[in-house]
């Protein structure tokens, strides 16, 4: 029964997308959606009931589908893993990905691609699951690349446009980058144990040299950073927005972005080996997480705000995996999820109000129009800024409280600053959008309008979730959700220190502070005195338009990487049409000339010859065929000559005489 | 006793006699007589050599020679009689129609 419902997991929205994928054309949109829907909505079920049985029990438990590849002393099933990690996993992307689902229908409602849009997404939970689910690293990376194969298909899902063809193709190929990295983890990891499940490797993880494990996590971390868009390969997920709204909610914010999280969490045991490894990590989560902020502090595209918001808060997650702070990193994954996709839904809502704009600065005054939204939104931002008591708060002040109990000033700061620095951000973007004088250009204030029910529904799940979403994790290293993870990540504040309550206090205090501190700056720039923000702008022209241009990353890639490549591509081209394709030309003349050669030798000499035989022949023919005159007679005399001249020669042969010696003698 | 020269001799003039009949008369009738007549010049030498010989098998042979003489006798007549419907003739030559 337990082995069913964790099979039945990921085989829902399978069936799902193989029915509307090979059906989808047969029958109307509203079969699609419901399979979509529904299909996640039972697996979030079952994902409710595995998850009830594993709290109950305790038991790490796997579930062998089939033996999958095996020969020698090589053994690799398609097999799950259920361990409370898994089961935080499941409950986030299932959940998370069912109220996206259900928001779809009505954000997609009437699009070109409907059922091809429902496919995508089933195929997505699909392959995010397998991801999480999976016992071994195989199974891992088949939902690594199923999820990056689906990512590209969703942000080039309009796909008759330029810019978003552009960025799926980047998506992909900054993602090979990474899988590269992974692979070659994979490949060490095989060549250490001789095996790829999960269980043995880990149990043997203590074995390792520091320098392999250090080369296993640095390889792992590569793939994490390409996948989790972490510097230096963070440049896609900005660009991911071009995919439709709830896309970039489930994909590029809730679920697939954080795999990297998870995979360095489900690996901790080979971090542990590897303090460089853990420092590059915690050090990469900490530098992203402010350079990414510091870009959405001017941007104006809403979606990219929320962008460049996502890579930061990765950011954090991957700080937090850093400093072995594995549970705070789930955490701040469970409620980033809840608010991150509450806002990419809210900012959705407002895009579908405003019949598809996304700049900020044709937007402004929209809490009237869109009281839900509006107040949606306003939770989404309280959160992910960190203002108590939502669910932000507590991840992100365990991450801090736990960088700084455990001395890490310098992330502490780090980490600190990306705080405030958020804060600010998402309240600009919340002033900007709802607050002020209305900006919104005529023809789209004309079709102004509250989202539908069915969009507000799952939104209002969200905003709940991201109140009380915090609260498994309360208080700070001692929740509920430590104790569930426990087992898995080892003990939260590994070597048990015993931190003052006075501290922690504190610490939570200093956040607060931050978190108003940025919350006031946006107030008083976008509220009180909105000129001071491009009066500043215009008093630093060089830092703005730097952070403006997101630090020219993209172009020092083009110009660094793109463009070098393209050119190489472009002297293989030229190689190819000059010189391949001149040695391929050459050969065809050579032989084009050599069976023109045959040709007049065979049509002059050799049909000379053979005409000449014949006329020869004929010829011959012609002159000998007299002898054939039809008399008899001269048939009889012809014959009759024959046996004189035949019984001679037998004679001569007989006796070495004339026939007339016989008859003489 | 009549030597066996004498058999061999007159055998051999009949046997000319009749090759040059079928040589140089052109009626399709006297042609088919002078095979006949070498026939019978085969069959004189056939008898003499057995009675040579002591051995009985020239005159069987003979007897079968003479047999088979008869049966081409008859195959030979119809054939004329079908070609002198047509041509209203027995003459060899103008049965030339059997070349190139």
């Amino acid at each position: 029964m337990f082995d069913l419902l964790v099979v039945l997991i990921p085989v829902l929205p399978l069936l799902a997308v193989l029915v509307n994928g090979l059906l989808g054309h047969r029958y109307s949109h509203g079969v699609a959606h419901r399979l979509g829907w529904g299909s996640v909505g039972l697996s979030f079920g079952c994902a409710i009931a595995v998850f009830l049985s594993t709290l109950s029990t305790g038991l790490t438990r796997e579930v062998v589908v089939y033996r999958w590849i095996f020969g020698g002393d090589l053994t690799i099933n398609l097999a799950f893993l259920v361990d409370p990690l898994t089961c935080v996993m499941m409950l986030v992307v299932t959940g998370v990905g069912f109220l996206i689902h259900v928001y779809s229908v009505g954000y997609m409602h009437g699009e070109e691609g409907f059922t091809r849009f429902f496919t995508y997404m089933n195929l997505f939970m699909v392959s995010m699951l397998l991801l999480v689910m999976g016992n071994n690293y195989l199974v891992l990376f088949i939902g690594w690349e199923g999820v990056g194969l689906c990512s590209y298909l969703l942000i080039g899902y309009y796909y008759d446009r330029v810019s978003a063809a552009k960025a799926a193709t980047k998506a992909f190929v900054v993602n090979r980058i990474g899988d590269a990295g992974f692979l070659v983890a994979i490949f060490l990891v095989f060549v250490n144990f001789k095996t790829l499940d999960y269980t043995q490797v880990f149990a043997q993880a203590g074995q390792l040299s520091t320098a392999m494990a250090t080369a296993i996590g640095l390889c792992l971390l590569i793939g994490a950073v390409g996948k989790s868009a972490q510097l230096p390969l963070y440049t896609w997920l900005p660009d991911a927005m071009e995919g439709p709204t709830p896309v970039s909610a489930l994909i590029h914010a809730a679920t697939m972005v954080t795999a990297g999280v998870y995979m360095i969490v489900r690996n901790h045991a080979i971090y542990d080996m590897a303090p460089l490894a853990m420092t590059t990590v915690a050090l990469v989560g900490g530098l992203t997480a402010v350079f990414a902020a510091t870009i959405g502090l001017v941007q104006n595209d809403i979606k990219r705000v929320l962008a460049y918001s996502t890579v930061s808060q990765l950011g954090y997650m991957f700080l937090a995996c850093g400093i072995g702070a594995y549970t705070a990193a789930i955490f701040h994954l469970m409620t980033h999820a809840y608010f991150k996709a509450l806002l990419f839904l809210s900012a959705g809502s407002v895009i579908h109000a405003l019949s598809g704009e996304q700049d900020v600065r044709k937007m402004g005054g929209l809490r009237s129009k869109l009281p839900w939204t509006h107040a949606l939104f306003l939770i989404g931002t309280l959160a992910i800024a960190g203002i108590f008591p939502l669910a932000g708060f507590w991840s992100k002040d365990e991450i801090l409280a736990h960088a700084f109990v455990h001395r890490h000033y310098g992330l502490y700061a780090i980490a600190a600053i990306g705080a405030f620095l958020t804060a600010f951000y998402m309240f600009r973007l919340t002033y900007l959008t709802f607050y002020g004088h209305s900006r919104v250009e005529p023809h789209a204030a004309a079709h102004l309008h509250e989202s539908p029910a069915i969009m507000i529904g799952p939104l209002v799940v969200l905003g709940a979730l991201s109140i009380v979403g915090g609260f498994p994790g309360v208080p700070p290293e001692g929740g509920w959700l430590h104790h569930f993870l426990g087992p898995v990540v080892g003990v939260a504040g590994r070597g048990g220190e015993h931190v003052r309550v006075g501290l922690v206090v504190a610490l939570m205090g200093a956040a607060t502070g931050i978190a108003l501190l940025g919350w006031g700056l946006a107030h008083y720039l976008y509220s009180v005195r909105p000129d001071t923000a491009d009066r500043w702008a215009a008093e630093a022209p060089r830092v703005y338009s730097t952070l403006r241009n997101k630090y020219y990353v993209d172009e020092v890639y083009d110009a660094v990487f793109v463009e070098p490549t393209k050119r190489l591509g472009a002297a293989w081209d030229w190689f190819d049409r000059h010189v391949i394709d001149a040695v391929v030309r050459g050969v065809g003349r050579l032989t084009e000339t050599g069976s023109a050669a045959s040709t007049w030798f065979e049509k002059y000499v050799i049909y000379g010859v053979i005409n000449v035989t014949g006329y020869a022949n004929h010829l011959a023919a012609w002159s000998w065929r007299k002898l054939q005159s039809g008399m008899v007679h001269h048939y009889a005399a012809i014959i009759v000559a024959g046996l004189f001249i035949l019984v001679h020669l037998i004679l001569i042969w007989w006796t070495g005489s004339f026939a007339l010696g016989v008859a003489a003698r | 006793m009549v030597p066996l020269n004498a058999y061999v001799t007159v055998s051999a003039i009949l046997f000319m006699t009749g090759l040059i009949g079928v040589l140089i008369r052109r009626n399709f009738i006297i042609v088919l007589m002078a095979i006949e007549i070498m026939l019978n010049a085969a069959n004189i030498n056939l008898v003499a050599f057995s009675h040579y010989l002591h051995s009985m098998a020239g005159q069987v042979v003979a007897l079968f020679v003479i047999a088979i003489a008869a049966g081409e006798a008859a195959v030979g007549l119809a054939i004329i009689i079908v070609v002198f419907r047509g041509k209203i003739s027995t003459n060899v030559d103008e049965m030339n129609l059997l070349k190139w």
